[in-house]
């Protein structure tokens, strides 16, 4: 199979986020952009399945900054092939709705059987990739995918229902799978293996053509939450602590 | 279970290399090239000293002597197959033992380790450990910018060397854990007060420090040992100190003994030894008395490890200390226990507790019991984590308590 | 342009998730505040009966079909998208579910709608809030006119506000599109787990998530959760390394809780896992980070180190037990 990984940059929440002078969006000055934990996972099934079956797997990226070390990872790890889509704005961070129309465009000089790309994002605001992605294309789309196995010429995925519910479903190819979980956790890769695919492969670069940008709301207004109703702090050291958290489960009957 | 032994072989050994290179490199030659010193492999005379010694020997499948016979054997499929490389913890004890000086802990063992981890075979705590390193230079995955938030509230400040306006004499490599864990932070403020006290000019490299490196280099992942010491080589070049002084033992290490093969060369000495040669001027201020019988753990990385050899100085500022009883446990010296966290071992308690079912921290918490100690020095962050945690499932909370040097000096400073 | 406001209904073997009902509550919020209609869209085989608990709404519009017995993003996208463009309505809810991801964004770009997702609070007034980055940032705006697209999270809108127990007149309709030829077709389920500890059924719950470190860490979980008379329960990141079942796992893609004490030990609370316990009577939220989403919502904090605590409490839970 030939898959596709479309991978998004966002804010890692280690660093303190800030919000920029207009208001509306997160400063993107000092943050730290990471790949989006769910499509790690979608490339770990995406290389599962190359190992499997055969095929190929490419990874793309919008270059909203910092995605030279996530593509080279991806190639150290087994991808294929990297392309990287560039466009004038998108270091301003892109809505879903943009970045879908501009992978729709990329997509068309690209042969696939499927994409897999994270069933959400962190930074989600407008929907998903993935569905948004499917529905330009015209593919079918299956999201919250835990294992996706080839069987008699089409696949079978599992979806995630609350409860540990799994529902297994059959999917026409080509289609767009969302996924929240690899089947095992993505894999480690050495350092020297990515300074190698720094230096032996190349990341193609494309460029964006006019994205459709509409579909996303405008926001009047982006903010931390204020502190104002939070947790009454229990104060002191392990000790104190766990004394009062002793006295608390007695007032409230906890302690039988 | 564990041999004491502390013969061997004096003379220097001369070894000729007839390799059986092809045009493809063996895991065997890679072994043999990995280190100075490595073909003495060669030499190895399946005695066993080394698989005896090891403290997780007895739960490895293929403790060292039977590592070196399976490469002979080219039999290596079960080797490598096996994750149980992974309770190696890097302790240098059978390095220490070996009759002929098989440089076994950076060849054989980390080479193997290096090997599983391109199979995909590393544990997932580790695995963090070292992702974090790669993507924030500490294996914690904390922010690069908090590094010197453990600082922040002492007054008066420790200086910045990116702030500093003139030459220092110490650049202090304060390393991750003393940056970042609570328990270690501790340690820092203690060291901080030290150097105040004793009017060391020195600076931290806060946010330009990376981690040292010597984990990931024992563990196997040189290509992210190779980036740190660039990193940290281009830090030590924008600055002009004296010398470097670590509270970290596993820093004193690696920058002492590999980072010069790397082209990192700065003098290096482990805070022991650097207010061990001040004890003259430091002794004076430790007027509040310990009534304590205190037993000192000796690091692998201070002393086994590339015979670093570093036994007498902490020592000599324990016994600094007024009314302090110094003790020694069964094993010290050369023949310490490791507590366990070497060569990536800190992220792998999880795995070592379900494959071996034992701690080496517990062993050495037990023995500084039966020593009669009431204090268990130590003189490495990991350890004070480490054995408070294993003090707490031994159950020995009321008899024994873990103090890092610095803090019972600083302690002793106090009115 | 029209007042109404829909809500696409989500079940699950027979029965109305929990979700549904919060969309109802936000919906009626919704539907008052402009003067609209509320109209729960119900799609299933012979599932009219589930319009029984739906009686917050003014109506239920009801499409029958064997394909849409269960839920499917095939059958579900194209049923809902004919029936929307249809109707028009000012507002279309649906989950923040893996139902309603699937299709919300697909039938965004089939219609031309905008979408706002991860929403928590709706307002006529107010328009939207919705959460992003792990809870620690809030977004809000004027509700995209003339039409849009709306996925719910839990949080903002309380599900007993938006169930009752009453079928208001059910409009029973047919599939407005052919559901043949789908491209997206269900197998069949398979059961979590079965035995072993049901935590939505403990009072009381230790909860775990990535600040316990180590696998290793969890038995001290399990001697507090011992101590307490409870059971360990855990956040996403545990679970998905296996060191616990999925069956113990509290969150949206896990099992909703509603003990009386709830102690999350190194739990930041992203909004995932807070749809899981929010109903808990008691949280305790124990974190060496003090800007931890939890703490937004937790009764009380404790800024410390949980492997350090657990232990200490631990022993003083068995001693004021007399043990």
């Amino acid at each position: 199979m030939d898959i596709l990984v479309p991978i998004k940059l966002v804010p890692d929440l280690v660093e303190e986020l800030e919000i920029a002078a207009n208001g509306v969006a997160l400063d993107r000055r000092f943050m730290r952009l990471i790949p989006s934990e769910q499509d790690d996972h979608a490339l770990e099934e995406a290389l599962l399945l190359k190992e499997r079956h055969g095929g190929s797997v490419t990874v793309i990226t919008l270059d909203t900054g910092d995605t030279d070390d996530t593509l080279y990872t991806a190639i150290a790890k087994g991808a294929d092939r990297a392309i990287k889509v560039t466009g004038e704005s998108f270091d301003e961070g892109v809505t879903n709705h943009a970045a879908s129309s501009v992978l729709q465009a990329a997509a068309k000089d690209l042969t696939f059987d499927l994409i897999l790309t994270g069933a959400q994002a962190t930074d989600d605001l407008d929907g998903s990739t993935g569905p948004l992605l499917a529905a330009r294309l015209g593919l079918p789309f299956v999201g919250y995918v835990l294992a996706v196995s080839q069987e008699d010429g089409g696949i079978v995925v599992r979806k995630e229902y609350p409860g540990g519910l799994v529902a297994e479903m059959t999917v026409d190819l080509p289609a767009v799978l969302g996924i929240s979980a690899a089947e095992k956790p993505p894999r480690y890769v050495v350092t020297a293996k990515v300074m190698e695919a720094m230096k032996t492969a190349t990341i193609e670069e494309v460029a964006a053509g006019d994205a459709d940008a509409q579909g996303a709301a405008e926001l009047a207004r982006m903010y931390l939450p204020e502190s104002g109703e939070r947790a009454e702090m229990i104060e002191g050291g392990v000790d104190q602590v766990a004394d009062a958290l002793v006295a608390l489960f007695g007032k409230r009957g906890l302690l039988g | 279970m564990l041999i004491s032994a502390t013969w061997r072989s004096t003379a220097p050994v001369e070894v000729t290399v007839t390799s059986t290179m092809t045009s493809e490199p063996t895991l065997y030659d890679e072994i043999l090239e990995a280190t100075p010193h490595g073909e003495r492999l060669n030499l190895c005379l399946q005695c066993g000293m080394c698989s005896g010694i090891c403290p997780y020997g007895f739960a490895m499948e293929f403790p060292p002597r039977s590592l070196i016979a399976a490469l002979r054997a080219e039999e290596l499929t079960s080797a490598l197959d096996s994750d149980l490389i992974w309770l190696c913890v890097s302790c240098f004890a059978c390095t220490s033992v070996c009759p002929v000086q098989i440089p076994l802990t950076t060849s054989l063992l980390t080479t193997f380790k290096a090997e599983s981890m391109l199979r995909g075979k590393v544990p997932s705590e580790l695995q963090a450990a070292l992702e974090n390193t790669r993507r924030y230079g500490n294996t914690l995955g904390e922010s690069p910018r908090r590094r010197p938030e453990w600082a922040s509230h002492l007054s008066p400040p420790v200086p910045l060397m990116a702030e500093a306006k003139e030459p220092v004499d110490v650049l202090w490599f304060v390393g991750d854990y003393a940056s970042y864990h609570p328990r270690s932070q501790v340690v820092s403020r203690a060291m901080a007060r030290l150097l105040r006290a004793l009017d060391v000019n020195f600076g931290i490299l806060g946010p330009e420090e990376n981690s040292d490196g010597d984990a990931q280099l024992l563990s196997g992942e040189k290509g992210l040992y190779e980036m740190l010491v660039l990193k940290n080589g281009k830090a030590f070049a924008k600055y002009q100190f004296k010398q470097v002084v670590t509270t970290d033992p596993h820093a004193f290490n690696v920058i002492k003994n590999e980072y010069p093969r790397a082209g990192v060369t700065v003098p290096i000495q482990h805070y022991t030894q650097f207010l061990a040669e001040r004890l003259d001027q430091l002794k004076p201020l430790l007027h509040r008395e310990l009534n304590a019988r205190v037993a000192y753990h000796d690091p692998c990385a201070l002393g086994r490890a590339n015979s670093n050899n570093i036994y007498d100085e902490p020592r000599q500022l324990l016994q600094a200390i007024p009314g302090l009883e110094l003790v020694e446990m069964a094993h010290n010296r050369a023949n310490t226990i490791c507590c366990g966290g070497g060569g990536g071992g800190n992220w792998l308690d999880g795995f070592v507790w379900e494959q071996a079912h034992a701690r080496t921290s517990e062993w050495r918490v037990e023995e500084a019991v039966r020593a009669g100690a009431e204090i268990l020095a130590v003189a490495c962050p990991y350890e004070t984590p480490r054995f408070e945690d294993a003090v707490k499932s031994t159950g020995h909370q009321e008899e024994l308590i873990v103090k890092d040097i610095a803090e019972l000096l600083s302690e002793a400073m106090r009115d | 342009m029209s007042k109404d406001v829909w809500v696409v209904v989500e079940s699950l073997r027979g029965e109305v998730l929990e979700n549904t009902y919060t969309m109802l509550a936000a919906g009626r919020t919704l539907a008052d505040g402009l003067g609209g209609k509320l109209t729960a869209l119900l799609l299933g085989s012979k599932a009219e009966g589930l319009a029984g608990t739906l009686g917050v709404a003014d109506g239920v519009t009801y499409v029958d079909h064997p394909a849409l017995a269960d839920f499917t993003p095939d059958a579900y996208r194209r049923t809902i998208s004919a029936l929307v463009k249809e109707a028009a309505p000012r507002a279309v809810l649906m989950g923040h579910s893996s139902m309603g991801m699937d299709v919300a964004s697909g039938i965004s770009i089939d219609l031309g709608l905008p979408l706002v997702s991860a929403c928590q609070t709706l307002s006529a007034a107010a328009g939207f809030v919705s959460v992003t980055c792990g809870g620690k940032v809030l977004a809000e705006g004027k509700l995209p006119e003339p039409a849009c697209l709306v996925t719910l999270v839990p949080g903002g809108h309380k599900p007993q506000d938006g169930r009752k127990d009453a079928a208001p007149p059910v409009a029973r309709v047919q599939p407005p599109v052919p559901l043949d030829d789908l491209k997206t077709k269900l197998k069949g389920y398979i059961e979590p787990e079965a035995g072993g500890i049901d935590i939505t059924k403990e009072s009381i719950l230790v909860s775990v998530g990535r600040g316990i470190g180590q696998q290793d860490n969890l038995k001290l979980a399990e001697e507090l959760a011992a101590a307490l008379g409870g059971a360990v329960s855990a956040s996403r990141p545990i679970v998905d390394q296996g060191w616990l079942p999925t069956s113990r796992l509290v969150g949206k893609s896990g099992k909703s809780v509603k003990p009386r004490l709830y102690l999350a030990l190194g739990i930041s609370g992203a909004p995932e896992h807070h749809e899981g316990m929010s109903d808990a009577e008691c949280i305790v939220a124990v974190n060496t980070d003090e800007k931890a989403p939890i703490l937004d919502y937790a009764q009380y904090g404790v800024m410390e180190d949980a492997l350090k605590l657990m232990p200490v409490l631990t022993a003083r839970v068995k001693q004021a037990k007399g043990g």
